[in-house]
């Protein structure tokens, strides 16, 4: 066995878990009955399913005695705007309302989704 | 000396940063293509220093490189477990919470990172931050512990990005 064969079945099962890891985020997808805990679901696949891809794309190019890395950007550029958009649809459901009550916080702070601000107030009051 | 080095190179992780994308983005390692992506470097950072008013001071890149290895760590092991919960667990039995991380990092980088990394580690969702930025609500899918999730997520990642941006 060459290191081509060896690499070529590192690469498979690099992708196996990927493609395990994507499965379980969209089953999870489907089962998962509150909005919030369903967002939980495609952080899995953001990053182990497509890291795992990823991976075994690196094996293969070096397995073939090419040497291809800049799939290591698309996972930096994945792990830089995945929290972003789950950050912003958390936002969203908690600001419809959508997922169980936020908890109080002490010292008169509150959650800067939920502050009242001037501008939406003035047009809370012309609806 | 000093003041010409800090005209040119405004932000010098900046500049190593896109060198670095540069080249991988070429996918083939040259010393022209180097060249090119240092030149990159220096000249895009100078041109919108502008924008970025403040610099970033005490920034410790060797702790930040051992802090992503403990990150992708953590990201493996929380995969798998997170996957083992959806799979064999019922909705009603899943212990869905609410927890409220009070924080102690102030910079906003440091805590863009701090929200990041609890995103990125399956299990947690980072939802909010309070009005005054001292308290960061988590959601966790599974955690009938509450407030170990709270003290893990201190002493594991708050402590070290403490560390990182002084």
């Amino acid at each position: 066995m060459t290191m081509a064969d060896i690499g070529l079945y590192l690469a498979a099962i690099c992708l196996l878990i990927g493609a395990a890891f994507t499965l379980v985020g969209a089953i999870g997808l489907i089962k998962l009955d509150d909005a919030m805990k369903r967002l939980h679901a495609p952080t899995k696949v953001g990053t182990m399913g497509i890291g795992a891809l990823l991976l075994g794309s690196i094996i293969v190019s070096f397995a073939r005695g090419g040497s291809s890395i800049h799939e290591l950007l698309i996972m930096a550029f994945l792990f830089a705007t995945a929290p972003i958009s789950a950050n912003f649809i958390s936002k969203v459901n908690i600001h419809r309302r959508c997922c169980d009550e936020t908890p109080e916080l002490q010292g008169g702070q509150t959650w800067s989704t939920l502050v009242e601000r001037e501008e939406d107030k003035a047009v809370k009051e012309k609806a | 000396m000093i003041r010409f080095f800090n005209w040119l190179f405004p932000h010098p992780f900046l500049t190593l940063l896109l060198t670095v994308v540069w080249v991988l983005l070429q996918n083939e390692f040259s010393a022209g293509m180097a060249v090119f992506g240092l030149i990159l470097g220096i000249v895009i950072p100078r041109a919108t220093a502008v924008w970025w008013p403040d610099r970033p001071v005490g920034f410790k890149l060797g702790k930040m490189l051992s802090y992503i290895c403990l990150v992708i760590w953590d990201i493996l092991v929380a995969n798998v477990q997170v996957a083992w919960v959806v799979l064999t667990r019922s909705n009603k039995d899943m212990k869905s919470a609410w927890i409220v991380v009070p924080l102690e990092l102030r910079s906003p980088e440091a805590l863009t990172v701090l929200a990041g990394t609890i995103t990125l580690t399956p299990g947690t969702v980072s939802a909010d931050i309070s009005d005054k930025g001292r308290f960061l609500l988590v959601h966790a899918l599974h955690a009938p512990d509450p407030d170990a999730v709270c003290d893990d997520i201190k002493s594991r990642y708050e402590a070290r990005l403490k560390e990182i941006f002084v």
